[in-house]
């Protein structure tokens, strides 16, 4: 069979599937993955696969579904959504920022299969995006850090300066400095989102600076194995629970927790009614969860910090919320204003007070 | 007892021999390896070996065949001349990313210009681009008697870092929302370096990597240079009572390798991948190394090397997917084939005597 041929069989099976005419009724979907890391780093990739499994245990018997891990991003990301594509999966989910492009080529090649891709901006009609306010769960991080710290100074290990991670640290510094005004943050960057030595290094450089609290937007554990070597060091759990590092120096936790919208999207793949959208869950739609607060933290701060998860997820409070200058001291939001989601997407700047530069 | 009695002259047929049971033996240790992971191995070794070249899609695999290739292959080709005459560049990554960031750069700087003189304008700077980094090592080693692999692999390292700046910085896609990462030059027609027939994975590249294998075997079979660089490899002394001047072969080593390096950043960057990112390097100047030894530096053994090599990652990803055998299985089975070939290279050097060794 060519490969012409083949692409339309698929095509065919595919689209008969979507519309909710399964060429044999107890035949499962089937739904890929592609991950960036090994299922096993514990972060990121991990709490993908989490969901995955979440997902097909819900939906028992009625998709079924399979993954590449450590897929490198660029041409290597075109050829295993392609291998996905080919191998009969209806929906395939691209679980990282890097395979942007490589979804936008191969969603136009198999115009018959739904695409979902993490943390991107280019959609098309059978490619949805998602992602998650990775932000909400900051600002919870900065309050209980700018009550609980000593030195008053906290580190973040940044990963890219790219607006998911800049909205972060804004966060993260809005809420430290509100609940204590001598606070500063120090950011290093470790250009990378998976490698424990770098980030084990970017951890102690910071301790070395006096900080007391790590803040990582990486996601080993290695910079919560060096807190607890350095001792009175304070860390949160990124991406997963990282529950091993409790009750300290993990003190809390923000969770990735992609497994109700993955139940979601299966779903509305099983009943045909699966449509292209954007999507940017938060701590009220349950894709951001923060893991238990421990006992490390004082009684008060926890209450403090579970009012704000409770404002927050019910709507009442934006951690952006005006007045707001940027760190240039120009006018960024006005008292009681809060940004579109449009502008938080392509945050490009840091707010009023964060002495780190954003690097050019 | 075994003793190992040392060949006058390297057998001829053991080294036509040994990547072939190199492959073999590759095979049914992956194979105990892939069964201790609880896997059927026969079924495995299938997936890997035969699936991308006959099984169902084949005709997709096939292609990606040589996208895969094609980089392993040019970069190898290069490599191959200098490490026959012991001159080792161990920096190709860094030529292979400073190729493809000269290119690149060339492209963006006229965007959004049409024209038909871009594209040769970028294989050039493309080839000047690891050129270049390719010579920083070789004029050093002349210069000062710097170790050359030491130099291009710390080189390396310098290339990263320019990546990552460049995808941040000057080559970032104003359009692009303030996230990482140059414009698609797929979108580009007058940069794109498209596949040549659809479906066949052929781009310019891939022809590139013909050439040069062409080139390099008419040069170190056919041609004087060739021979010097042999003498030169073999026997050093002997080459610079022959007139070989070292320093010249260096830089012409090097900047050869560096220069084919780059030229295969520059067509993936313009082709398949289409894009600088700071991930952009997959690790291509690395392989390389092990694609050229595999192919007993021989431009044909390459050739091969490069398709067989292109197999193992293409595969190994089927048989992640289908099997789902963990990728750090599949990186183990790819290091046991350069294991097993070094291994076995004994036999090309020396002769086996079973019983006891004389005294």
């Amino acid at each position: 069979m060519d490969r012409r041929s083949f692409l339309k069989t698929t095509a065919a099976t595919a689209t008969l599937a979507a519309v909710g005419l399964p060429v044999r009724a107890a035949d499962p979907l089937k739904i890929g993955f592609i991950y960036v890391g090994p299922v096993g780093d514990m972060g990121w990739s991990y709490q993908h696969d989490v969901a995955r499994r979440a997902m097909e245990a819900k939906l028992g018997g009625k998709v079924v579904t399979s993954f590449i891990e450590n897929v490198p991003e660029g041409p290597d990301a075109e050829r295993a959504l392609t291998q996905l594509a080919l191998e009969g999966n209806q929906m395939i989910f691209a679980t990282s920022f890097g395979f942007m492009e490589a979804a936008v080529n191969i969603a136009a090649k198999f115009p018959n299969v739904k695409f979902e891709h993490a943390t991107g901006y280019k959609r098309a009609d059978n490619l949805a995006t998602y992602d998650a306010r990775f932000y909400e769960g900051r600002a919870v991080q900065g309050t209980i850090a700018g009550r609980m710290t000593k030195t008053n100074k906290i580190g973040y290990i940044g990963s890219f300066p790219i607006p998911e991670v800049i909205q972060g640290i804004n966060a993260a510094y809005i809420h430290a400095k509100k609940v204590n005004p001598d606070v500063e943050i120090k950011v290093v960057w470790a250009y990378t989102w998976f490698d424990p030595a770098k980030e084990a290094d970017a951890a102690a450089a910071l301790i070395a600076e006096g900080c007391d609290f790590i803040l990582q937007h990486t996601d080993s554990t290695a910079p919560q194995a060096k807190a607890q070597e350095a001792g009175n060091v304070f860390t949160f759990g990124q991406a997963s629970d990282m529950e091993a590092f409790k009750p300290s120096p993990r003190v809390a936790s923000t969770i990735d927790n992609w497994a109700p919208y993955y139940i979601k999207r299966a779903q509305a793949l099983v009943d045909g009614t699966w449509a292209s959208e954007s999507t940017w869950g938060g701590i009220g739609t349950g894709m951001v969860k923060i893991g238990e607060i421990t006992d490390a933290v004082p009684a008060e701060v926890k209450a403090e910090a579970e009012e704000l998860i409770a404002k927050i997820g019910d709507g009442s409070y934006h951690p952006f919320t005006g007045p707001l200058k940027k760190q240039d001291g120009s006018e960024w939001l006005a008292e009681g204003k809060t940004p579109e989601d449009g502008e938080l997407a392509g945050l490009n700047f840091f707010v009023e007070g964060i002495a780190a530069e954003m690097p050019k | 007892m075994i003793t190992l009695i040392k060949r006058p002259t390297p057998s001829r047929f053991w080294s036509f021999t040994t990547p072939v049971l190199a492959v073999i033996a590759t095979m049914i240790a992956g194979g105990v390896l892939f069964s201790i992971l609880g896997k059927d191995p026969v079924q495995a070794i299938k997936v890997i070996f035969w699936d991308p070249l006959l099984g169902p899609n084949a005709a997709y695999f096939r292609g990606q065949l040589l996208v895969k290739a094609g980089p392993l292959i040019l970069i190898a080709a290069g490599l191959a001349v200098g490490f026959r005459a012991g001159i080792w560049n161990i920096g190709a990554e860094g030529q292979y990313i400073m190729g493809a960031l000269a290119g690149a750069s060339v492209a963006l700087a006229a965007y959004p210009a049409e024209s038909h003189w871009l594209f040769p304008a970028m294989v050039v700077a493309g080839a000047l681009g690891g050129w270049i980094w390719g010579m920083i090592p070789a004029v050093l080693k002349v210069l000062f008697g710097t170790s050359e692999i030491l130099v291009s692999l710390m080189l390396v390292y310098v290339a990263q870092n320019f990546l990552a700046w460049a995808a941040f910085g000057p080559l970032k896609n104003p359009e692009g929302y303030g996230f990482p990462g140059s414009r698609n030059l797929q979108q580009y027609p007058s940069a794109h370096n498209p596949e040549l027939f659809a479906g066949t994975g052929m781009h310019w590249g891939v022809v590139a990597a013909l050439i040069a294998v062409i080139a390099t075997y008419v040069l170190m079979q056919r041609h004087i240079a060739g021979f010097r660089i042999r003498v030169a490899g073999e026997a050093p002394r002997a080459a610079r009572f022959a007139g070989v001047l070292p320093a010249n072969l260096v830089m012409f080593c090097l900047g050869l390798s560096g220069a084919l390096a780059g030229l295969a950043g520059m067509f993936e960057v313009s082709g398949p991948s289409g894009q600088i990112t700071d991930s952009f390097n997959a690790g291509y100047g690395f392989t390389a190394i092990i694609v050229a030894f595999l192919g007993r530096l021989n431009a044909i053994g390459i050739l091969l090397a490069g398709l067989l090599m292109a197999l193992t990652y293409i595969g190994g990803d089927m048989a992640q997917l289908m099997l789902g055998l963990p990728t750090a299985a599949i990186q183990v089975f790819q290091g046991m084939l350069l294991f097993f070939l070094l291994g076995f290279d004994l036999l090309t050097h020396y002769r086996l005597r079973l019983g006891k060794g004389s005294k």
